[in-house]
């Protein structure tokens, strides 16, 4: 079975991007448009890779990161973080809160490809 | 009582003389009887017997020579000395030494001669005394006058406060400044914020100038040269101010300074200059992190749209895309460019402080409220942070009164280490699992500290400070903290900081002594009238009956500070009373209908005199009166003058009880005060200020020296059982 990953992001004009190019690479893709319904995909589908955005309403990206992390039968749940925000305090911030990986916007989607297949790569 | 005196004694030494004589007499009868033989003897007997009257005669009469000897002796030689006694005390009473022409013998007219000399001496070296204190003064009015000029020649605002935050100077730059502060601009121009004697916490938040004072104590005791520290504060105008404080150091004998006596304030408004920055940030802030969300929505799409086998359904929801996301940063740019609306916190200005010191500071706080043990951990003291210590220390203990209250967490551990180029510090407890979501909702609260609370939260905070902040758990040690990351100062700030000053002398023109520290402990009404603050003030009003409709259209008051009438610091008000003025009062206080239109009502004047009269006694010619206006208006401004009240009427009675008139021209003509514009509420307030700083003395001298002291005096008067 291909490997699933969701897609977070309250922004469908990346979404459907994100969809698509994911598809054409082959895993199967879940979308959330919220924090809240991100959460609630990642307990139902348990992808194995989470495109989190920060910014979104409900329940930010950190947020979802944290109660992830904080549940132990979602250790395994690969986590990239992808943000607007160029700071490097949101960097640090994502990490210790438990991402994997985080991408700054604008990305080339060739290395998002990358990263994500290198991210569950790794997990194999 | 000494002339009886010497009496006596010349008596008794002559009744002894008398005495030994007589004994002669019988000694030498007796041992020549013994030499003759018995018929002999009888017949000189027989002889002497006849002429006893005359050897008694002749014994009186030696008797009385010796006496008149003894007393021409005793007047010469022991009421001598005690004239040139007299004559000496008259000598060191007076001011002036005059020739004592003093008759007595040759050894007290000489030292009559030393004395006078002494005396002379005495006078001369007064004299030397009294030049030296003159020039002395001169000196110190010439530095004062210099540093006047000085001061007055600063661009910047300038305010000397003792240590209990009393202002013992200003420049007429920092007058300026405290007029846009104040919020009744037009009513007290800003003479109620800014006074000599007058309390700069009516401006500042009291904790943030001791915040800022305990932060130079710590860069003094570290041996930093120039210890001075700065804040940015909002005031209650709305005025954004940055303040940079510098100590004031007591001098020893050496020259070295040592403790802190007061403090300079160097206060500029930087309002505008964050107004500006603000929406730079704001149109920087658009234009980069606005527009990265479009930048990848658009570079996705464009990209997808370059694989070969995109069906067109799909390709034309690409091109959507990317049509659609240029149209809204179009349209974003636009609006960033036309109007700036609410967004980004303006960048707060930071100050470079040693890690240790912030640590130590919030240790102290945290200890201080929460009653919590606070240990710090690793303390890195290379760590130099770039912080707004204040609002910091304040987040911290936010925190961590939050965790004590709602989670019972008995101590807290402190940690601090760079990290890259940011410095994390931790607030660290062990205890209870609590949940992510509780704990960080608290940092979009207002901080509240029991009573005290600011609109600010501990994400604002955070923001100050371009930095972040959030909550980790270590599951293994039963730990959890909150981590701020901070921002971390340049090596050439921390140079900066840590710089030794070499010369520690002051400037010449600190060479005054005003910074005697008051005893604000004592019970207003225990401290000495001499050297406490008074507001004299009078009112106008539209009639005599407050409770009958009459009321206020004019005050107007002056400031005592240490005995000392200070004209230029006055306030004056026309109050539109809402009502008409009737005619017949008119030709009293001159106020026509006109001059009160459009002048603010007494709602929006009395707290203007409230803010000018604080920390003060406040001291009116027929106190009740006036009292009684201003209590009726309690209800409508929630302003209680509660502050004690003395009356010039009824201590004026106080100190001349026997006088028939005690009104306030009858008191004036008596102390020989010229009156100018009677009958207008400053005028009459002048000449009010005036009889009180010349009972003041009078009073003293009749031990009533205490607030208390007058008030009761006062109360006993006649006049004190009239009402109104």
């Amino acid at each position: 079975m291909s490997p699933k990953i969701l897609v977070a992001d309250d922004e469908p004009n990346i979404v459907i991007s994100l969809e698509y190019l994911l598809k054409r690479e082959g895993y199967t893709v879940v979308i959330a448009r919220d924090g809240q319904e991100a959460l609630e995909a990642i307990t139902r589908e348990l992808p194995d890779l989470v495109l989190l955005d920060v910014m979104m309403p409900k329940k930010t990206g950190f947020e979802v990161c944290q109660e992830v992390r904080a549940n132990d039968a979602l250790q395994d749940i690969k986590i990239l973080m992808l943000t607007a925000k160029g700071r490097d305090t949101d960097v640090a911030k994502g990490t210790a809160l438990g991402a994997d990986g985080y991408m700054t916007k604008p990305f080339a989607t060739r290395e998002l490809v990358q990263k994500v297949a290198e991210m569950l790569g790794k997990a194999a | 009582m000494s002339r009886l005196k010497i009496d006596r004694r010349l008596m008794l030494a002559i009744a002894v003389i008398g005495l030994a004589t007589v004994l002669w007499l019988l000694l030498t009868m007796g041992l020549i009887a013994s030499t003759l033989e018995p018929e002999q003897r009888a017949l000189l007997a027989d002889q002497l017997a006849p002429r006893f009257v005359l050897i008694g005669l002749t014994w009186v009469f030696g008797l009385v020579a010796i006496g008149a000897t003894l007393h021409w002796l005793f007047r010469r030689y022991a009421s001598a000395p005690g004239r040139l006694l007299e004559q000496t005390k008259v000598l060191l009473a007076a001011p002036q030494a005059a020739p004592m022409n003093h008759h007595g013998t040759t050894e007290t007219q000489a030292l009559a001669e030393v004395i006078f000399q002494l005396a002379t001496q005495r006078d001369s070296l007064r004299q030397d005394v009294v030049t030296q204190i003159a020039q002395a003064s001169m000196s110190v009015q010439q530095e004062k006058n210099r540093l006047a000029a000085l001061m007055s020649e600063l661009t910047q605002s300038v305010v000397v406060c003792n240590l209990d935050g009393r202002i013992i100077l200003y420049n007429s730059r920092a007058r300026l400044q405290f007029k846009t502060l104040s919020v009744a601009p037009t009513l007290a121009g800003g003479a109620e914020l800014v006074g000599i004697g007058r309390s700069i916490y009516a401006v500042f938040d009291r904790q943030l100038v001791a915040h800022a004072l305990e932060s130079i104590q710590q860069r003094i005791s570290r041996g930093a040269g120039s210890p001075s520290a700065q804040f940015v504060t909002t005031t209650q105008a709305g005025q954004l101010l940055k303040v940079q404080m510098a100590p004031v150091r007591n001098v020893d004998a050496s020259g070295g300074a040592t403790e802190i006596s007061g403090f300079v304030l160097m206060l500029d408004n930087v309002t505008r200059a964050f107004e500006e920055e603000h929406l730079r940030d704001q149109l920087l802030h658009g234009l980069t992190e606005g527009s990265r969300s479009s930048l990848a929505n658009i570079q996705a799409a464009v990209e997808m749209l370059a694989y070969p086998d995109l069906d067109a359904p799909m390709r034309e929801r690409f091109l959507a895309v990317v049509r659609e996301e240029v149209n809204s940063m179009g349209t974003r740019i636009n609006t960033m460019t036309q109007q700036a609306t609410q967004g980004l916190k303006a960048r707060w200005p930071l100050e470079e402080m040693l890690g240790a010191d912030v640590l130590l500071a919030t240790q102290r706080r945290i200890e201080a409220r929460s009653q919590r043990p606070v240990t710090l951990e690793n303390l890195d003291a290379s760590v130099w942070l770039k912080v707004d210590s204040f609002s910091l220390t304040q987040a911290l203990d936010y925190l961590a009164l939050r965790l004590a209250e709602e989670f019972d967490v008995k101590f807290f551990r402190l940690r601090l280490q760079s990290h890259g180029n940011r410095a994390q510090l931790d607030l660290i407890w062990t205890g209870q699992a609590m949940s992510t979501e509780t704990v960080m909702s608290w940092e979009m609260d207002s901080m509240r500290f029991g009573n005290e609370s600011t609109p600010l939260t501990v994400r604002d905070v955070v923001e100050r400070h371009g930095g972040e902040m959030w909550f980790e758990r270590e599951r293994v040690r039963h730990e959890a903290f909150f981590r701020f990351l901070l921002p971390m100062a340049s090596m050439q700030e921390q140079l900066e900081a840590t710089q030794i000053l070499q010369n520690d002398s002051r400037p010449e023109y600190y060479d005054f002594d005003l910074f005697q520290v008051t005893d604000q402990s004592r019970e207003l009404d225990d401290r000495l009238l001499s050297e406490l603050s008074f507001t004299v003030f009078d009112t106008e009003t539209t009639g005599l009956n407050p409770s009958e409709g009459d009321e206020i259209i004019q005050i107007g008051a002056a400031r005592i500070v240490n005995s000392k009438l200070l004209r230029q610091e006055s306030f004056e008000q026309l109050v539109n009373p809402g009502r008409l003025i009737p005619a017949a009062t008119i030709p009293i206080h001159g106020i026509t209908q006109d001059m009160v239109k459009g002048k603010p009502p007494i709602t929006e004047v009395l707290p203007a005199f409230y803010a000018f009269a604080q920390d003060t006694v406040l001291v009116a010619h027929n106190a009740a009166f006036d009292m009684k206006f201003l209590q009726l208006q309690e209800r409508h401004t929630g302003l209680v003058f509660n502050h004690p009240v003395l009356d010039t009427l009824l201590l004026s009675a106080v100190v001349h009880p026997n006088q028939e008139s005690h009104r306030l021209e009858a008191i004036a003509e008596r102390f020989n005060i010229t009156v100018l514009g009677r009958h207008t509420a400053l005028g009459d307030a002048m000449v009010t200020a005036e009889v009180w700083l010349r009972l003041l003395p009078l009073l003293q001298a009749m031990g009533i020296t205490t607030l208390r002291q007058a008030r009761e005096a006062a109360q006993k008067t006649y006049y004190a059982r009239l009402k109104y």
